[in-house]
């Protein structure tokens, strides 16, 4: 969404957007009647403070990651993937059912679980591919219908196939799972786990396939100018349906990791986790590209994670860092204002 | 004073770049300027200064003999300037009276008095001739008639001085003549005009006097009476300029492009071509004239395996490609230079070196085990913007931030060095100045030299007639008459191109 602006200036928007948030950050709490340098303290102690809560904010930047990457691949690709929430819940699911329905070795059990979410995910995502390359159908608004269906789905599968009337499901066997008892007394028995590493690699596969395999030139080629792919013998519908399945299986792998890892076992969803809303943010935040993702991802598992803290510590109110969030995005969202203001500045100096 | 708006050594730099390097225009009231410049030599920009989008580093602007300071179009309104952009800026759902009193509308209590409005528009529209109904929807109306509501809202603003940035480039001949006669109107009204282009004849037809500028430099002012459009394309181009594209005769082979009872239907389901015949040798030009609509781009399209075929033949070396898709022609031996370059030639937003292997990107060199390699790309890119003169800062740089004229040149190293068996080039020099036409023309020429054959599709006879070995005359989705371009006529062409054919029902044997 940055390709009108310079490089200076892709790097300087997210980054200043994200000053100008935290102040007017500090100007609500002030005005509210907190102290903001107390407050901000202690969202800092809360999420970097102590070895157990820098393990729970890594266990939260996780499927972060992996939401913002699921939605970056679509946008970079020309699709506005808002299902990420749903195809993250199958993906959590028919991870957890893999992990349920199986007695195997951990060598091939945990990753064949891993997978299946990956490719529930990807299934997800295949049908509004498959509509908007098709039919023209639009795929906002198949992939905001299928977060529903996926939700109700889900719970209907974990209270009735997966478990016997349950809320939850069983725990996933060792051989599935993704937790890390080296990790968790590493950070006084925090929640983190392996995932991370899985989101790492994934942002480094998200990198290679779309700047540097030929793949990633058709996709990011039709995502830009359909007219004049079709035209240089690319299969645009093939294409179309290609991103949105790449990028629900970054969604489903987030799931995998909430349900293999982060929990263990899956639970009857009262509504949606928002993790998949907040991947757009992520993406948008994070211009994209895979580091900018993964430092956007790191910036909300903190804020997410800190904000749990802060009112204990300070009495500043969670909401607070929603606040925060929704006027870094603003402030992302409105980069022109932003980039108009570098311009002035620049020549200012001048 | 008889000079209405004088620009006086007026010098406008952007980083890197000076755009216009102490340029002097004067205009004289009542007269039509011409401001004439290759693509990019700087002369949008020098009425950017002059409507107030952009500030000069040096120099004055004097409007009426009073020195002013332009600081935005609004005050260039409030001085009389008025611009007709080469854009419209309207809004398509409203009614043209609703546009052109957008931000002026007259009020009677809290509501716009639209009766008065649309009696104004009617009287400007009447007193210069410019038959626009007030009522009308934007998008309902031509694009001529569009233009002409641009020239209104200019007019109704109380403009003295009109600038027109490249107003012909989206007009019909026929449009073109009304709009040549709207000026003379406004000029008997007392207006004075200011034309941005690079047509020559235009300004040959229409213009009292023109200044040239190259390079952001302004080379010269002279009255156009006189002058020859030889003469002012030197100037424009820095060197001699041929009208007349040299070429030897013709020496065709084999037939490379077969087609035969060809079917094409258009996107709204209706027959575009109809039984279509038509062949193209190696080692010729084969020219397609016609009037726009006439199946030319769904013939094209279906060549290329954009559009389905219904039935008929097209055979490419005697291989048949009607069921072919896009890749497997191309694969096949055929180029293709689209006749919109923003649509359908470029992705805009890729660096012009990825533009440069759009259809080659999945070979060796280029990629190894799918796996990109720029290095390769970026040599491929370097090569032919060395060997077709693309102007650009360097083959990173987004096509988009190209010159159309340094845009088509990118396209058309890409396809010709793909060496294809045929190359079809439509509309190749749409909007480009001499200087890019007989660069590219040369081009297509050395191509037939080559011994490839060659389709060229253009609405301007005088290129068919300079290029092309065989013109072709397509009417209602069929080639109607196969002329010689060195007997034939503008004449004789505009009449067969509408339809007119002395024994209908003939198929020429081609």
């Amino acid at each position: 969404m940055f390709n009108q602006f310079s490089r200076w200036q892709k790097i300087m928007i997210p980054v200043i957007s994200v000053v100008l948030g935290l102040l007017v950050g500090a100007i609500v709490m002030l005005v509210s009647g907190y102290n903001p340098i107390e407050g901000y303290a202690a969202l800092l102690s809360g999420s970097l403070g102590e070895g157990f809560y820098i393990g729970e904010t890594i266990r939260q930047i996780t499927p972060y990651i992996f939401a913002g990457l699921a939605v970056a691949f679509a946008f970079r690709t020309g699709l506005f993937n808002i299902g990420v929430e749903g195809q993250l819940l199958v993906g959590w699911v028919a991870s957890v059912w893999v992990g349920l329905a199986f007695d195997l070795p951990k060598i091939i059990h945990l990753p064949m679980a891993i997978l299946a979410g990956a490719l529930a995910g990807a299934l997800w995502a295949f049908v509004p591919g498959l509509l908007k390359a098709k039919l023209r159908v639009h795929e906002v608004i198949v992939t905001i219908m299928m977060n529903y269906i996926a939700l109700h789905l889900c719970n209907y599968l974990v209270r009735y196939v997966i478990s016997d009337g349950q809320n939850t499901t069983d725990r996933v066997p060792e051989s599935a799972s993704l937790k890390s008892p080296f990790f968790e007394t590493l950070t006084e028995f925090s929640t983190m786990h392996y995932g991370i590493f899985l989101a790492l690699a994934a942002a480094i596969i998200y990198f290679v396939v779309l700047e540097k395999t030929t793949t990633g030139f058709e996709l990011r080629s039709v995502g830009f100018n359909q007219h004049a792919s079709e035209y240089a013998g690319m299969n645009v519908n093939r294409n179309i349906i290609l991103s949105m399945v790449i990028s629900g299986a970054f969604a489903g792998l987030g799931g995998a990791m909430e349900g293999l890892g982060t929990f263990g076992y899956g639970f009857i969803h009262g509504a949606f986790s928002g993790v998949g809303f907040d991947g757009i943010a992520v993406a948008l935040l994070g211009g994209n590209v895979a580091l900018g993702v993964i430092l956007a991802a790191a910036l909300f598992g903190i804020l997410k994670q800190g904000a749990l803290i802060m009112p204990l510590e300070s009495g500043v109110p969670t909401e607070l860092v929603e606040i925060v969030i929704a006027i870094i995005i603003f402030f992302v969202a409105s980069s022109y204002i932003i980039a108009y203001l570098l311009q002035r500045l620049k020549k200012g100096a001048k | 004073m008889d000079y209405v708006i004088e620009m006086l050594d007026i010098r406008k730099e952007f980083p890197g770049i000076v755009a216009n390097d102490n340029i002097t225009l004067q205009l004289k009231k009542g007269e039509i300027h011409a401001l004439l410049g290759e693509n990019g030599a700087g002369k949008s920009t020098l009425m950017n200064v002059l409507f107030g989008l952009y500030q000069p580093e040096k120099g004055e602007i004097k409007v009426r003999g009073e020195k002013v300071n332009i600081t935005s179009p609004n005050v260039a309104n409030e001085l009389g300037i008025g611009m007709v952009h080469q854009h419209f800026m309207l809004v398509d759902t409203f009614t043209v009276t609703e546009n052109i009193v957008l931000g002026l509308e007259p009020k009677k209590g809290l509501n716009i008095d639209m009766k008065k409005a649309e009696s104004e528009v009617q009287e400007i529209s009447d007193r210069y001739g410019l038959k626009v109904d007030p009522n009308a929807k934007i998008a309902d109306i031509s694009v001529g008639m569009q233009q002409r509501v641009e020239i209104l809202k200019t007019l109704y603003r109380g403009a003295e001085i009109l600038i027109f940035d490249e107003p012909t480039a989206v007009l019909t001949p026929q449009e073109i003549k009304e709009l040549i006669q709207i000026f003379r109107t406004l000029i008997a009204e007392g207006k004075s005009i200011i034309l941005i282009t690079h047509k020559l004849k235009e300004i040959i037809e229409v213009c009292d006097r023109v200044t040239v500028i190259r390079k952001g430099v302004g080379i010269d002012t002279l009255d156009v009476e006189g002058t020859t459009p030889t003469q002012l394309a030197s100037l424009m181009v820095g060197r001699d300029v041929t009208f007349k594209t040299d070429k030897t005769e013709a020496s065709p082979t084999h037939n490379v492009l077969e087609i035969s009872q060809l079917n094409v239907k258009d996107s709204r389901g209706v027959n575009a071509v109809k039984n279509l015949d038509l062949s193209v040798r190696a080692g010729e030009i084969v020219g397609i004239a016609g009037v726009d609509g006439n199946g030319q781009s769904e013939l094209i399209e279906a060549i290329t395996g954009l559009r389905k075929v219904s039935s008929g033949v097209i055979k490419l070396n005697d291989q048949n490609l009607s069921s072919y898709k896009t890749r497997k022609i191309t694969e096949a031996g055929v180029g293709h230079i689209p006749q919109d370059r923003h649509k359908h030639g470029l992705v805009l937003d890729f660096p012009i070196g990825d533009n440069m292997v759009l259809q080659t990107y999945y070979h060796k060199p280029y990629s190894k085990y799918s796996m990109l390699n720029n290095k390769e790309i970026n040599k491929q890119a370097k090569k032919l913007i060395k060997e077709f003169d693309v102007r650009t800062p360097s083959e990173t740089t987004p096509a988009r931030a190209l010159s159309g004229g340094n845009q088509q040149k990118a396209i058309i190293g890409r396809e010709v060095d793909r060496d294809p068996d045929l190359l079809i080039a439509a509309q190749p020099t749409r909007g480009l100045d001499v200087g890019a036409i007989e660069f590219i023309h040369k081009r297509l020429i050395e191509q037939r030299d080559n011994g490839k054959a060659v389709l060229l599709v253009s609405f301007e006879l005088e290129e068919i007639i300079n290029v092309s070995d065989r013109i072709a005359v397509i009417y209602d989705g069929n080639i109607i008459e196969i002329v010689d371009p060195k007997t034939t006529t503008e004449q004789e062409l505009g009449l067969l191109m509408a339809g007119s054919k002395n024994k209908a029902g003939e198929t020429e044997n081609v």
